[in-house]
């Protein structure tokens, strides 16, 4: 009877399926796939080396990542970790890297506001004072943190690749307003600017303007740094950056499915001996 | 905690003790020689599996309590922080975290099974109305956890919730007022939710003690229904049940592994990964998918304060249900005819989760909307939960007291062990050819 019950589940559940829609659409995110998928996905080094230049040359203009400290560049997974600096504040490469940009500090001496090169164990320095620096330097938009954009929209990883590589010429009937830019992938109700033939077409307007182009980052392996090439990368550091722990987590998961699925082995057979004599 | 004591102190200590504090005698009467029906099924190790959800929570709890922030500007960095830089921190949040959805699942099917084997029937009232108790408190505890890391969900869900209080004449606005500690959600509501939510747990293992006691004095409940007649029914707590118990908790937990590894986000909302921000508000509020039926009640009333009526109603049903059953039959077992409106119940609960996940003039099927009477539209969730809803209510008010007073049982077997094949689907008739029991 509970069998049947869990088969009446099922077809609950199956017609229930399928969220409808109203108001604001977007497209379906592209079926992009990524090293760091499924259980065993590992993030690709390399990738997220090159992810991480696309961030600093190009997004780190406008967007901060508040939960990012430069030695997190070099622990254990990270882009740049090096076993032989099991500390990753002495990684130099991390060192160089942070080196470049300059941070806030306190003079010890005099207590005055100074700018120092970032060390290791800085933060990744915001490119704007406070919030409402960083509207009016956006026409009024706020450029999100991305230290955890990729957990922190539905799609994960592929709506962002999307975001990235889906901006589109307005079709003509839509009014595009300033800092407006059309994307099928960005979630939004446009009825009010369409004046064109046919339906309302999917999407919403974005405040970015398109933040990559061919050529736009040169990679220091040789990649080529097509749209789609920089979009994937940078995707994959920012993948890497929301759960910098993923890769150490699916190991130790591993490892303990497998216990417990020994244990549960041997706790059956010793239920079974147990029970043996017990009519039931 | 009930009945005679088998323990026999075998040492000079043990005996010492027992004169002074008889806790190993204690112990000993409840988790070792304990007898305990032996047909219990798999259906009865949520229990154990529970308690050991409710050791888990609060150790972790307790772990992540020393690192975590309760301020409104430090609250979600915190957290983030604990993911990052704490040593397995990401284990312990993501154990913490998830362990709630584990914990209201393992809670959802231990009630189902006390409802399907009327559990609750005398002389179990008390034992069940303290399971209510825990239940009506893990819904408060859980949902002021979701508020901690002060995401847009955390935010956004607090306002709503509290908001709800704000429905009753009179003194609601003020009873919200005093609940927030200022005129908004924000620090002070913070803080209090963080107390509060370190407390409740203890009060739920504190209440879990007396269900516990409760369950002894009566005795386990059985598939079967019918009391423990001798000893022949029996098998001691251990080694038989510490053993089956144990299993179903591995098996158990391989489920609550696969999550926490592998799928630490699955049951959460993206939403939850922004940090609030009280003056964006997201486009759909909803809670956790384990307080969705309850939601989607609260919802389905067009008038706030029957609708936060409705919502407390159904939990305050759970209350009365063994006053509410008329039948004297207590497993579903031998009675076919409610059998069946038990599982259209489960169907309805799940559906109502459904309901409370969507918007409520989302179209139930796509593409349809020609099931317009009057102004309503009968394909939006918001009426299909209004249907659901005054099912789940028809359920225990008028099915439960009307099919035990019309339906025809099927032979209840005399006892546990006599006959040893009595399950209805697998014994021929001839096995059960005791005389109608109906008390």
């Amino acid at each position: 009877m509970l069998r049947k019950a869990f088969a009446f589940a099922a077809l609950g559940l199956a017609l229930m399926a399928g969220p409808a829609l109203a108001g604001a659409t977007h497209a379906e995110p592209k079926d992009v796939h990524w090293s760091f998928e499924g259980p065993f996905g590992k993030f690709d080094t390399a990738q997220v080396q090159r992810g991480y230049k696309v961030y600093r040359e190009v997004c780190s203009a406008c967007h901060s990542m508040e939960q990012m400290y430069f030695r997190n560049l070099g622990q254990k997974g990270g882009p740049f970790y090096d076993e032989k600096y099991k500390n990753p504040n002495d990684n130099p490469y991390v060192k160089s890297l942070a080196k470049d940009l300059q941070v806030k500090d306190i003079d010890a001496d005099t207590g005055d506001v100074i700018q120092r090169p970032a060390g290791s164990a800085d933060r990744f320095p915001a490119p704007f004072p406070n919030e409402p620096a960083a509207r009016a330097a956006n026409g009024g938009a706020l450029p999100p943190d991305l230290s955890v954009i990729v957990k922190a929209r539905e799609g994960g990883p592929q709506y962002v690749y999307s975001i990235l590589t889906g901006y589109k010429d307005p079709p003509p009937g839509l009014k595009t307003g300033p800092n407006q830019y059309y994307n099928p992938y960005m979630s939004g109700d446009m009825t009010s600017s369409w004046s064109g033939k046919g339906p309302v077409p999917e999407g919403g307007f974005i405040a970015m303007p398109p933040p990559l182009v061919d050529g736009r980052v040169t990679f220091d392996d040789k990649s080529p740094s097509m749209l789609s090439q920089e979009a994937k990368d940078v995707v994959a550091y920012l993948a890497w950056a929301s759960d910098p722990k993923a890769t150490e987590r699916k190991e130790f998961g591993l490892g303990a499915m497998i216990y417990l699925f020994f244990f549960s082995v041997l706790l059956w057979f010793s239920y079974r001996r147990v029970w043996k004599n017990i009519g039931h | 905690m009930s009945g005679h004591s088998t323990y026999e102190p075998k040492t000079g200590i043990e005996r010492w003790l027992d004169v002074r504090l008889p806790i190993l005698r204690f112990a000993n009467d409840t988790v070792v020689t304990f007898p305990t029906p032996k047909n219990l099924n798999y259906w009865y190790t949520f229990g154990g599996i529970l308690a050991l959800m409710l050791g888990i929570q609060i150790v972790t709890g307790i772990v992540l309590a020393m690192h975590y922030v309760p301020h409104v500007d430090m609250a979600f960095n915190s957290v983030q922080r604990i993911k990052r830089d704490v040593n397995y921190g990401w284990l312990i949040q993501g154990m913490h975290a998830n362990g709630a959805s584990m914990f209201f699942l393992a809670v959802y099917v231990h009630m189902f099974r006390g409802l399907y084997y009327g559990s609750y029937k005398a002389p179990r009232e008390v034992l069940w109305i303290l399971g209510c108790v825990i239940y009506l408190v893990m819904i408060i505890t859980a949902f002021m956890g979701y508020v901690l890391p002060w995401g847009q969900m955390s935010f956004h869900g607090a306002v709503v919730i509290t908001n709800l209080i704000g429905a009753l004449p009179v003194v609601g606005p003020a009873i919200t007022t005093w609940l927030w500690g200022g005129f908004a959600v924000d620090d002070a509501t913070l803080n209090r939710f963080f107390s509060l939510h370190y407390l409740l747990p203890f009060v739920i293992a504190g209440v879990v003690a007396l269900h516990i006691w409760a369950l002894h004095v009566p005795g386990n409940s059985n598939p079967k229904g019918v009391e423990v007649k001798s000893e022949a029914d029996t098998v001691p707590f251990h080694p038989y049940y510490t053993v089956k118990d144990g299993f179903a908790i591995s098996v158990f937990l391989l489920l609550y592994a696969a999550f926490v590894f592998f799928a630490p986000d699955a049951l959460g909302d993206a939403v939850n990964y922004v940090k609030a921000n009280p003056l964006v508000t997201p486009a759909h509020i909803v809670p956790e998918w384990y307080l969705l039926p309850f939601y989607a009640i609260l919802r389905a009333l067009p008038n706030k304060l029957l609708g936060v009526i409705a919502m407390f109603g159904a939990i305050a049903t759970l209350f009365v249900l063994p006053w509410l059953d008329t039948s004297k039959v207590r497993s579903m077992r031998y009675r076919p005819a409610i059998r069946l409106w038990y599982f259209i119940f489960f169907i309805d609960c799940i559906v109502l989760g459904f309901c409370g996940a969507h918007a409520p003039d989302d179209l139930v099927i796509p593409g349809v909307s020609g099931l317009q009477l009057g102004d309503a539209n009968l394909n939006s969730f918001v009426w299909l939960s209004r249907f659901a809803a005054t099912f789940y209510f028809a359920y225990f008010w008028v099915i439960t007291p009307l099919m035990g007073l019309t339906e025809t049982p099927l032979k209840v077997p005399e006892s546990i062990s006599e006959p040893v094949l009595s399950h209805p689907a697998s014994a021929p008739m001839g096995a059960m050819a005791s005389p109608e029991k109906r008390g």
